[in-house]
């Protein structure tokens, strides 16, 4: 299944509304880069970059990037009033010292209990874990930002990953193209479905036991 | 010898103004500053090579390009990523000169995925920050470093585990150093001091600690006494050598 660049911009606007005034975020490479053009207006937020930098900006206008201004995805960003520059021990030890707010991070399987895998399909793509597990182990708030189901359709909200694991118990919130997802104590609870679709589309769609919040909303 | 003795004599000497100072250098002193054919001396087929970059951004483009060139194989490679096929350490992969790498992620260049599935690169990873603390431990002169990132996965499998009083447990991870380390600076000056630029700075300064034999490559080289010591990210002392850079030759995934 082929998913528009529409839908993909509206799942990056939905975890963009998680963000709250003066929070420190971290966003992961692929689908979370794409909320940074997203923060709602007059929102304070400090975003940083895992290779080196605190409080970078907005994409560049094309002609006008500095190859040596880029994010942790490769991208080219700005700098913001106030960022700062430092070495990747220093990045990560702000991470690890608990010192990020929030991270959205992309998924391969999110297990019922907030088990995130990200790094590895066995036997077929292992591309490595880069900072993920730091990022998914000590961010206060971890958001899965993914496509509902795999490629070939099979669900990858599931009861236990079945890939190796990035982080146990790590994700908090899973924003997909059908549905929000909290992870709370007592397992997954469904409390918002895209526009069009259904509850038993998720339902269906997810092969993790989830609950159905009483009044589910709509993004 | 007097800073008045060394002074006194103009034909060694010359006094540099600096930015709310004055220093003395000496004038025609090459300091660690080398051509790229020295450098290309300490690389041999075998060898454990450390570089610093972060997606190919700040690693050093001239160096690489004269590793490829010379023709050295069988490299043990550690830093933090495969690169791109043309970008950063990527080329060298790519033309089958590495045997081995010790990375956080290869994700960004197809061939060393190939390659490791085919069994012709060996790969181990490390979580990111993990790899960066344990190059820093290495350049720092201890033994390794405790953490607990990825305990319960696969990424701690087979690792030693310490408890310690406070009843954390830990992963012990090993100290990484290697016999050559290059960097990319922005600016160094004759003796190694290294500026490096915004996000190019990356793992370079704790990766120019962990050689045992450091090249600096730099955008410029400036006179001894040009540089504000408050403002000095590397001390000269890790660096051992320092070549001209002679720009980035690749382009850029964005570009």
């Amino acid at each position: 299944m082929e998913v528009g660049l529409g839908v993909k911009q509206r799942m990056a606007a939905r975890a963009a509304q998680e963000i709250c005034d003066g929070m420190v975020v971290n966003l992961g490479i692929g689908l979370p880069t794409l909320v940074a053009d997203h923060v709602p207006e007059g929102r304070r937020v400090t975003f940083q970059a895992e290779n080196g930098m605190l409080g970078y900006g907005r994409t560049p206008e094309r002609g006008r990037e500095d190859p040596n201004l880029i994010n942790a995805g490769g991208l080219p960003v700005t700098e913001e009033a106030g960022a700062s520059y430092f070495d990747s021990t220093i990045a990560f030890g702000m991470i690890r010292r608990g010192r990020l707010d929030l991270t959205v991070l992309g998924a391969l399987q999110v297990g019922e209990r907030g088990d995130l895998a990200n790094w590895l399909v066995p036997g077929q793509r292992v591309p490595g874990m880069g900072g993920a597990m730091e990022l998914a182990q000590k961010a206060r708030k971890v958001i899965a930002l993914t496509l509902h189901t795999a490629k070939d359709g099979s669900p990858k909200i599931l009861p236990e990953c079945t890939f190796p694991l990035t982080a146990r118990e790590a994700v908090d919130m899973i924003i997909t193209d059908l549905a929000v997802i909290e992870v709370t104590p007592d397992g997954l609870l469904l409390k918002e479905v895209a526009e069009g679709v259904s509850v038993g589309q998720v339902l269906s769609a997810t092969s993790a036991r989830l609950a159905v919040d009483r009044n589910p909303g709509c993004f | 010898m007097s800073r008045a003795d060394d002074a006194a004599d103009p034909t060694a000497l010359q006094t540099v103004a600096g930015p709310g100072k004055v220093a003395l250098t000496l004038a025609a002193e090459p300091g660690k500053v080398a051509p790229l054919n020295r450098a290309l001396e300490v690389f041999h087929d075998g060898m454990t090579l450390m570089f610093g970059g972060f997606g190919g951004v700040g690693t050093p483009p001239t160096l690489i390009r004269a590793i490829l060139e010379s023709g050295v194989r069988d490299l043990t490679l550690i830093g933090n990523d495969s690169g791109f096929p043309e970008v950063g350490v990527g080329p060298l992969i790519v033309n089958r000169r590495v045997s081995r790498l010790i990375v956080s992620h290869i994700g960004s260049n197809p061939v060393a995925g190939k390659q490791m599935t085919d069994g012709e690169l060996r790969v181990e990873f490390s979580p990111q920050g993990t790899l960066a603390e344990r190059i820093r431990a290495g350049g720092v002169g201890l033994g390794g470093i405790l953490v607990d990132v990825g305990l319960d996965t696969i990424a701690g499998e087979g690792k030693q585990m310490l408890v310690l009083e406070d009843g954390v447990t830990y992963l012990v991870e090993s100290a990484l150093t290697a016999e050559v380390a290059i960097v990319h600076a922005r600016k160094a000056d004759r003796s190694g001091n290294l500026l490096f630029d915004k996000t190019a700075r990356n793992f370079n300064p704790f990766v120019a600690m962990a050689g045992d034999f450091t090249i600096a490559e730099a955008d410029e080289i400036v006179p001894v006494g040009e540089l504000d010591p408050e403002e000095i990210v590397t001390p000269g002392i890790f660096v051992d050598m320092i070549v001209q850079s002679e720009g980035v030759g690749w382009k850029w995934a964005w570009e």
